[in-house]
C-alpha cells in the first residue's frame, strides 16, 4: 500500500497546482499517515469500529488518485424546493458551486487556505490522510454581527464515476463576534463502495452561533469518516445533530473545545440501523475554562444484524471550574442480531462541577405495546408508533423551527 | 555467581526440610526459581508443570501499559520469589518501636491493644491466644465438612479439588500479572465449602493459621459447591505494612449450583508519604465464576490503601439465573492513584448484574472508575444496572468514569448511570451549624455517600470501614 500511496500522491501533486508551502505540509501530512496507517482495533478509540478490517472487508484495494480536474454535471433536481437556501455544492470531493444568493456579498469572505492546521492530534491517522490528499481547502469567513439570513446546505454528492476510491473533503468556516449561520450537510451518494472521509473545521468568535445539521439518508454501500473539530470562544454556542442511517459505516466524531466562559456545546444524535450496517457517533467535549456547558443526546435504533456504537468524553480541565456537563445514549434493539456498544466516559480534573452521563439500552417495553394495542392499534403500528416517540425526542431538540419542520418531513418523523 | 546459586538451590531440591526461616531463593525471575519453589512446597509435579507453563506463556506477554495510573518499570529480576516466613527475632518487640503514627491510627479506629501487636507481628502474650481461638472455630468448620486452609496445606491434602479448579477461572495464559502470580505464587487460602452447607460465620484470613506473610504473591481458591454459602472477608481495615512494592494476588471464586459467595475486602496497605513516595502496587486479579444455575457472586470492596490499586473484581455470569454483584468504595488521597472497577460478563439465560460504585479523590490523588458490561447473544433476559458516583475534594485531583457497555442481546436491558459532583456548601454548612468540625462534617457527609456500599459488608467490619472513611480523608479538606 506505502508505494502505491506514494505514486498516487506524487501524481495528484503534479496535475494539482499547490504552492510549495502547502505541498510541504501534504508531504507532512502523509508521512504521518505512512507511519501509521489505517487505524485498527487496537488504538482504543477504534475498537468498536475497526475501520482498517472494515475498509478491506468491504472494498479490498483502495484508490487515493482522485482527479479535481474533471469537471461534473449539477443535476438541479436533488435541491432542497422546501427551503430557500444558500449552496455549496461538493461533487467527489470537489466544491462545484458557492453560491450565496440571498446574502450580503460584503459580509461574507470567500477564500481558499494556502495554510491548513496540521491537526495530527492524538492517534488520528485520518486527518493526517485527509490534509494529504483533500484539494484546496474552501475558508468561509461570517464576519462580525452579520447573521446568515437563509440556511447554507452544504450538499455532498458522489457520482457512479468513482468507486473503490478514498475521498478526502475538507472545509472551514470561521464564525467572527456576534456572527451565527445555520448549516445543512446533506449526504446524496449514488456511487458504491467508496471511503469519504470529510473534515470540518469551526472557529466560533465571541457570542456566535452555529447550527449544523448533518443527515446522511440515502442508502449506500460507502463507508464515511466524518470529522467536526469545533473551537468555541466566550458565550458561542454550537449546535450539532447528526442524523445517522444510510451509508453502510459512518463514523462520526465531533471534537468540541470549549475555551471561553459561557460557551456551550449541544450534540445530539440518532442512528437509525438496518441490514448489517455500522455506525459509530464519538463525541469529545473538552471543558477547557469556567462556567462552560455541554449536553449530548444520542438515540439509536438497530433493527437486523446492524450495530451501533456511542462513544462520548466529556473533559473537565481543573481550570474549568463551574463546569456542567451531561451525556445520555439510549439504544433499542429491535433483533436479535442487533448490537449495541457504548462508552461513555467523564475526565474530571475540577471539584466544583455537575457531571452525570446515563447510557440504557434494551427492547421494545412489553407494556407499551400492550397498552397502545389495547386501544386498538395492531402490533406492527404500536411498535412504529413507539420508536417514532422514542426517536422524536432528538429531532424536537433541534432549535431551528425551520429545519426542524423540514428534518421531520424529511424524516418521516411526526 | 547466580549459577552457582542455581546449583546450590539443585541440591535442595530433594533434601530440604529443616532450616526453612533463614532461606530465601536469590533475586530474579527463572526456571529454577520455580523449581525451587514448587519443591520447597513439596508440590506434587502436576503443579510443577502447570507453574511451569505458566512460565512459559509469561516470557511471551507484555506487560499491560493502557491503565491510566503509570508507575515506574518494574525490574522482574530484582526481586525475591520467595522468602521464608520471618522470624520473631527480626520483628519489632515493642509496640514503642512501631511509627508512631501507625499507633495514633490504631488508636482512632479503636483496635484493641493486643491486636495491634498482633497486627505487626509481635509475639502475643498467653492471654490473648488467637491460635486458640481459631482452633475453636476450626473444629466448628470440620465438623460441617468445610475445607479452610491455606492453599499449600491443600495441596497436599486435598490435591484432587485443587487440581480440578486451580486456575479454572483465572487460566495460566491470562494476563500478565496473572499469569506471574501463577507461575510463583507462594500461599494463600483454600476454602471449600460441602453440599448443600451453610457456612456458620464469616471466615476470614484473620482466624486462617500460619495466616502471617503470605507474600506478594497470594493464591486464594474458594469453591462453593451445589446450594451452599459462604461469606469470606479478606484484609483489615488497620493499616498494613510491606515490604514487598509489588503486590499481585490471584483470586478465584467457583459457585455451583444455587450457591452464593459473598466476598468482602478491607484494603488499607501502606499508600506512600504526603510527597507519594513509596507504597505498595496491588495488581490484583480476582474473578468470580457462577458455574452452576441460580449461583450468586457477590464482591464488595473498600479500597483506601496502597499507591496504586488496579484491580477489576470480575463476575462471569455462565449458569442460567445466576447473579453477580459489585460493591465498591474507592479512595485515594494525597498522591494515591486508583484504577478500579469490574466487569459483568452474562453469558447464561436470566441473569442479573448489579455494579454500585462510589469513588471519592482527595488531595493530588487520580481515580478511575472503569468496568465493562457485556452480555452475550445467548444470555437472554439479562439485565444490569450500574450505577458509579465520584466525589471530589479540591481542583487538583481528578475523576474518571471509564465504562464499556456492550449489548448484543435484545431481550437484555443495562441501564448505566454516572454522576461527579463536589461536597456541596450547603450540606457543610448545615452541619457545621450544629456543631460539628469541619473534618467531621466531610466524614458525615462522605459515609452518607457511601452507605449503599458500608451496608453491604458485614457487620463488625461495616462499623470499622466507617471510622476508616473518615481517617482516609483527613487533612484534605480546608
Amino acid at each position: 500500500m506505502e508505494q502505491k500511496l506514494k505514486t498516487e500522491f506524487e501524481k495528484f501533486i503534479s496535475t494539482s497546482n499547490f504552492s510549495n508551502q502547502e505541498i510541504k505540509l501534504k508531504k507532512e501530512a502523509l508521512d504521518n499517515f505512512l507511519k501509521n496507517g489505517f487505524p485498527s482495533r487496537k488504538l482504543e478509540n477504534w475498537k468498536f469500529s475497526d475501520i482498517n478490517q472494515i475498509i478491506q472487508k468491504n472494498i479490498g484495494e483502495l484508490a487515493f488518485y482522485n482527479d479535481y480536474s474533471v469537471e461534473n454535471e449539477i443535476n438541479d433536481d436533488i435541491f432542497i424546493k422546501e427551503i430557500e437556501h444558500n449552496k455549496i455544492v461538493i461533487i467527489n470531493g470537489k466544491v462545484e458551486r458557492l453560491s450565496f444568493e440571498y446574502e450580503e456579498k460584503d459580509k461574507i469572505n470567500l477564500s481558499t487556505l494556502d495554510n491548513f492546521n496540521q491537526n495530527s492530534n492524538d492517534d488520528n491517522s485520518l486527518l493526517s490522510l485527509n490534509n494529504s490528499f483533500s484539494n484546496k481547502i474552501h475558508n468561509i469567513l461570517v464576519k462580525k454581527n452579520y447573521s446568515f439570513k437563509k440556511p447554507l446546505v452544504i450538499y455532498q454528492i458522489t457520482n457512479e464515476k468513482v468507486s473503490n476510491t478514498n475521498i478526502n473533503f475538507q472545509l472551514n468556516f470561521e464564525l467572527e463576534e456576534n456572527s451565527s449561520i445555520r448549516i445543512i450537510n446533506l449526504s446524496d451518494d449514488n456511487s458504491e463502495k467508496n471511503f469519504i472521509n470529510n473534515l470540518f473545521n469551526f472557529n466560533l468568535g465571541k457570542n456566535s452561533i452555529l447550527k449544523n445539521y448533518k443527515i446522511d439518508k440515502k442508502s449506500n454501500t460507502n463507508i464515511k469518516y466524518d470529522y467536526s473539530s469545533i473551537i468555541q470562544k466566550e458565550n458561542s454556542i454550537s449546535e450539532t445533530f447528526i442524523f445517522s442511517s444510510g451509508s453502510h459505516y459512518i463514523k462520526n466524531e465531533v471534537n468540541c473545545n470549549l475555551e471561553g466562559k459561557y460557551s456551550s456545546a449541544f450534540i445530539n444524535g440518532i442512528h437509525l440501523l438496518s441490514k448489517n450496517k455500522h455506525h459509530e457517533i464519538r463525541t469529545k467535549t473538552n471543558h477547557l475554562y469556567e462556567n462552560t456547558k455541554s449536553y449530548q443526546l444520542i438515540k439509536s435504533v438497530i433493527n437486523d444484524s446492524s450495530k451501533s456504537v456511542y462513544q462520548g468524553k466529556i473533559y473537565v480541565d481543573s481550570k474549568a471550574q463551574k463546569t456542567d456537563g451531561y451525556q445520555l445514549s439510549k439504544a433499542l434493539l429491535l433483533n436479535e442480531q442487533a448490537e449495541f456498544n457504548a462508552k461513555p466516559e467523564l475526565e474530571i480534573y475540577a471539584d466544583d462541577v455537575k457531571c452525570s452521563h446515563g447510557s440504557a439500552s434494551g427492547s421494545l417495553d412489553d407494556n407499551s405495546i400492550f397498552y397502545l394495542m389495547s386501544r386498538g392499534l395492531n402490533q406492527k403500528t404500536a411498535k412504529e408508533l413507539l420508536i417514532n416517540g422514542f426517536l422524536l425526542d432528538v429531532v424536537e431538540k433541534i432549535t431551528d423551527d425551520e429545519i426542524k419542520k423540514f428534518l421531520k418531513n424529511m424524516i418521516g418523523l411526526n | 555467581m547466580r549459577d552457582k546459586q542455581i546449583e546450590d538451590l539443585k541440591d535442595y531440591k530433594y533434601g530440604f526440610s529443616t532450616d526453612i526461616e533463614s532461606f530465601k531463593a536469590p533475586k530474579g525471575l527463572n526456571e529454577e526459581v520455580i523449581r525451587f519453589i514448587s519443591s520447597i512446597k513439596k508440590e506434587p509435579d502436576w503443579l510443577l508443570q502447570w507453574r511451569l507453563k505458566a512460565f512459559e506463556r509469561l516470557k511471551v506477554l507484555k506487560e499491560p501499559n493502557w491503565q491510566k495510573p503509570k508507575y515506574p518499570k518494574i525490574d522482574y529480576q530484582d526481586l525475591y520469589y520467595y522468602s521464608a516466613p520471618k522470624s520473631f527475632k527480626e520483628k519489632p518487640k515493642n509496640l514503642e518501636d512501631l511509627d508512631p503514627k501507625l499507633l495514633e491510627t490504631y488508636k482512632k479506629l479503636g483496635i484493641p491493644l493486643q491486636e495491634q501487636k498482633r497486627l505487626n507481628g509481635i509475639a502475643v502474650d498467653a492471654v490473648f491466644d488467637s491460635v486458640s481461638v481459631a482452633t475453636t472455630f476450626k473444629d466448628t468448620l470440620t465438623e460441617k465438612g468445610i475445607i479452610f486452609c491455606s492453599i499449600s496445606e491443600a495441596i497436599q491434602k486435598h490435591p484432587d479439588l485443587v487440581r480440578k479448579y486451580l486456575g479454572s477461572v483465572i487460566p495460566i495464559t491470562d494476563h500478565f500479572f496473572a499469569t506471574l502470580n501463577s507461575a510463583v505464587f507462594t500461599d494463600g487460602s483454600f476454602v471449600y465449602i460441602p453440599p448443600n452447607v451453610k457456612c456458620p460465620m464469616e471466615l476470614s484470613t484473620y482466624f486462617r493459621i500460619n495466616a502471617s506473610d503470605t507474600g506478594q504473591f497470594e493464591r486464594t481458591l474458594i469453591i462453593a459447591d451445589k446450594g451452599s454459602y459462604v461469606s469470606y472477608l479478606e484484609g483489615c481495615t488497620a493499616p498494613m505494612r510491606d515490604e514487598n512494592q509489588l503486590h499481585a494476588a490471584n483470586v478465584e471464586l467457583i459457585a455451583l449450583d444455587d450457591a452464593e459467595i459473598k466476598y468482602s475486602t478491607v484494603q488499607n496497605w501502606y499508600p506512600g508519604d504526603k510527597d507519594g513516595k513509596g507504597g505498595i502496587y496491588n495488581f490484583v486479579t480476582k474473578r468470580g465464576l457462577c458455574k452452576g444455575k441460580n449461583s450468586k457472586i457477590s464482591w464488595t470492596q473498600v479500597e483506601t490503601g496502597s499507591a496504586i490499586t488496579w484491580k477489576y473484581p470480575s463476575c462471569i455470569l455462565k449458569g442460567d439465573n445466576s447473579i453477580g454483584e459489585f460493591y465498591s468504595i474507592a479512595i485515594t488521597n494525597n498522591h494515591q492513584k486508583a484504577d478500579t472497577g469490574t466487569k459483568m460478563i452474562h453469558l447464561g439465560k436470566n441473569t442479573k448484574s448489579k455494579i454500585i460504585s462510589k469513588g471519592i479523590s482527595a488531595g493530588k490523588s487520580d481515580m478511575t472508575y472503569r468496568g465493562l458490561v457485556d452480555i452475550s447473544k445467548n444470555a437472554a433476559n439479562s439485565t444490569n444496572f450500574t450505577q458509579c458516583d465520584s466525589l471530589l475534594m479540591g481542583n487538583k485531583c481528578g475523576a474518571h468514569t471509564v465504562p464499556y457497555i456492550k449489548n448484543k442481546n435484545s431481550n437484555s436491558s443495562i441501564a448505566h448511570e454516572a454522576t461527579t459532583s463536589k461536597i456541596s456548601e450547603d450540606q457543610l454548612h448545615y452541619c457545621q451549624q450544629r456543631g460539628l468540625n469541619q473534618e467531621e462534617a466531610v466524614g458525615l457527609i462522605v459515609n452518607g455517600f457511601c452507605k449503599e456500599v458500608l451496608q453491604q459488608l458485614p457487620m463488625e467490619f461495616a462499623v470499622e470501614a466507617q471510622k476508616l472513611v473518615g481517617i482516609s480523608l483527613e487533612g484534605s479538606v480546608g
